[in-house]
């Protein structure tokens, strides 16, 4: 298992090399650059400029430069936010958007496991239907929907919390962010839990257990919820790492100092170091939290365990 | 010899989006202390779903109705509690695939020692030490050491051996036993089903046997029932039935049996034709359309079993008493 879990961290360096070199020449193939909407430039001002960032330089060498520095941990300033290297940018944003993503998550398993296992245990009757309505309403009504009408209805009408802003991560500041967030990520896990519920239960070794006379609590806990949670683990890694480093939608919308707003405006602004610098993130978090649900596979499934050697 | 298990009139149906399937209708029998009984018929005739009937192991659309009784007590509509004090502790059943059988995230012996603790005021300590003796006696080499393997780790005649375990860990007794040996190869068939046997023996248990293997029957079993389009055609004691079977299908199925005798160059004899749509059994015989003999009357009416000689039950119109 250490075996397993340091080479796969090995396999991780070569990777993450090749996502920054393919974002960086695939940002550079883009067309415009990053001092485009400055107004009406002097071309020995832009030159200068260009100059300073090392933008005239010939793109290999760029390249060079650019992977020098980020091995060094330097993934250059800003062209866009005056005054922030990438890494100040990345330590302001990722906190907040990581204790966002992470919360919204920690919920939206808790609410959507139970709402999963109780759809299983009640298939087709009238609260597995009523569960999986309102998980096809949470899948189908997009975030910039659903954030606006609870700000409109919890901020403005009852006055109850706070329409927008982030005040240091104040849990109040906290509560609609993270129902918006986690509300699609509930439909999407009931409905993984209901399916892997559903699929253990017709399977010849939850019938063993039950002619064995184990009571039906005993069945599920035992032999049922395990193996059922197999399906779900394999989603929880890449969604944990994607709600993670922020949504744009919800961040706008709550004005929140988070790292999605930064990735996007970087990329519209052609800010080559700070895209670059988030997509390396983002890709480390990707391969990590992968790890980690293959690893939890393991810990549900003896059989998984045995290959990992 | 007490009466164990008394069945009138079982029937199984399951519902399905095109309606209903009658799965097992008019199963009557009885089964006492020490019995074997081998229960031969082809795939969908009812033999494994009428005996999870019994047990109320029926997938979730089925039902049963009639009267099961175990030792005089009504079951088939006893709550679940009950049900669970029985299952397991009086009555066992051993399922045929043993790979998808066992919980595969499961210590086998945990799932050993589980039977047990759920029938009986044990300790762990206690159920572990009762599992591995179990695991020795169903020939588990290195038993206390393979107590903690999962299914995956061990051979199929071993998770076989473990489904046996499991089954005769508490003394049950009535031992349903569901083709335990299809998906083994035949050494390890022979080694399983002496194993079996070595248990009714020793334990008075009554043991049933569900098989399409007639050679299994007639190495096993005291009496046979065999059973055609959910309804049992045929019962008889083994001797009798192999020396004069009387419904048409018995004998089709005897005479499709490869023996020594048989000429090497010749082709088996086969039954023609398939089974019935269980979704529209036809009014008649279920077997008219494949028999040979088969006359007007029974297309129209249906045969009810009734005795012929002594011990021996037909539901054919054509054989007489």
């Amino acid at each position: 298992m250490l075996n397993f879990t340091l080479r796969r961290l090995l396999i991780a360096v070569p990777t993450l090399f090749l996502i920054g070199t393919a974002s960086f020449f695939l940002m550079r193939a883009a067309p415009g650059g990053p001092f485009d909407n400055e107004a009406d430039l002097e071309p020995q001002v832009l030159e200068n400029i260009r100059a300073a960032y090392d933008l005239d330089k010939p793109l290999m060498e760029q390249f060079v430069i650019y992977l020098g520095k980020a091995l060094q941990g330097d993934f250059g300033p800003s062209l866009v936010y005056k005054d922030f290297s990438v890494t100040e940018l990345v330590a302001i944003g990722l906190p907040v958007s990581a204790k966002l993503g992470f919360t919204a998550m920690l919920l939206a398993l808790l609410v959507g496991v139970a709402a999963g296992i109780v759809a299983a245990l009640r298939q087709n009757r009238f609260i597995d239907h009523a569960i999986m309505a309102m998980a096809m309403t949470g899948i189908a009504v997009p975030s910039f929907v659903v954030a606006p009408l609870l700000a409109l209805f919890f901020g403005l009408y009852l006055s109850l919390l706070p329409v927008a802003g982030w005040n240091d991560g104040a849990w109040q500041n906290m509560i609609l962010p993270v129902i918006a967030l986690a509300l699609p990520q509930v439909a999407i896990i009931a409905r993984l839990m209901r399916g892997g519920m559903l699929e253990i239960l017709q399977s010849n070794f939850v019938r063993t257990a039950r002619a064995k006379g184990l009571n039906e609590t005993r069945v599920i806990c035992k032999h049922v919820l395990r193996p059922a949670l197999v399906p779900l683990v394999g989603y929880l890694g890449p969604a944990l790492a994607g709600i993670m480093t922020g949504s744009l939608v919800i961040e706008l919308i709550f004005n929140l100092p988070g790292i999605g707003r930064y990735f996007v405006q970087g990329a519209l602004n052609r800010d080559y170091p700070l895209v670059l610098g988030v997509v390396i993130i983002y890709a480390a978090l990707i391969i990590f939290l992968n790890l980690l649900s293959d690893l939890a596979y393991a810990g549900l499934d003896p059989r998984v365990r045995k290959s990992y050697r | 010899m007490t009466v164990l298990l008394e069945c009138e009139n079982l029937a199984v149906t399951f519902d399905i989006d095109q309606g209903q399937i009658n799965a097992v209708q008019d199963l009557s029998l009885t089964l006492s202390s020490g019995e074997c009984l081998g229960v031969v018929g082809e795939s969908g005739s009812g033999k494994s779903q009428s005996f999870l009937a019994m047990l109320g192991l029926l997938a979730r659309n089925g039902r049963a109705s009639g009267s099961v009784k175990f030792r005089g007590e009504e079951i088939l509509a006893a709550n679940r509690r009950r049900l669970n004090e029985l299952r397991g502790s009086r009555l066992a059943i051993i399922f045929q695939d043993a790979l998808s059988g066992l919980t595969p995230t499961m210590r086998v012996g945990e799932q050993l020692a589980e039977a047990l603790r759920c029938h009986e005021a044990v300790d762990s300590a206690q159920a572990r030490a009762r599992a591995i003796e179990m695991m020795e006696i169903v020939n588990i080499p290195d038993a206390a050491n393979r107590f903690s393997a999962y299914p995956f780790e061990l051979s199929g005649g071993q998770r076989q051996r473990i489904m046996i375990a499991m089954a005769m860990i508490c003394r049950p007794d009535v031992v349903i036993a569901d083709e335990p040996t299809t998906a083994l190869d035949v050494t390890v068939q022979a080694q399983i089903l002496r194993l079996l046997d070595g248990f009714r023996r020793h334990t008075e248990t009554a043991l049933v046997m569900i098989t399409h293997d007639l050679a299994v029957v007639a190495g096993l079993c005291d009496r046979v029932m065999i059973m055609y389009a959910g309804r049992p055609v045929e019962m008889a004691p083994t001797a009798t039935l192999f020396d004069r079977p009387c419904h048409p299908y018995t004998i089709g199925l005897l005479k499709s049996m490869p023996t020594l005798r048989n000429d090497p160059a010749a082709d088996l004899p086969v039954i023609a034709g398939q089974p019935p749509d269980m979704r529209k059994p036809p009014p008649g015989c279920a077997f008219a359309e494949r028999c040979a003999l088969a006359e007007e009357r029974c297309r129209e009416e249906r045969p009810q079993l009734r005795q012929v000689g002594g011990s021996q039950q037909v539901a054919c119109h054509l054989v007489s008493a």
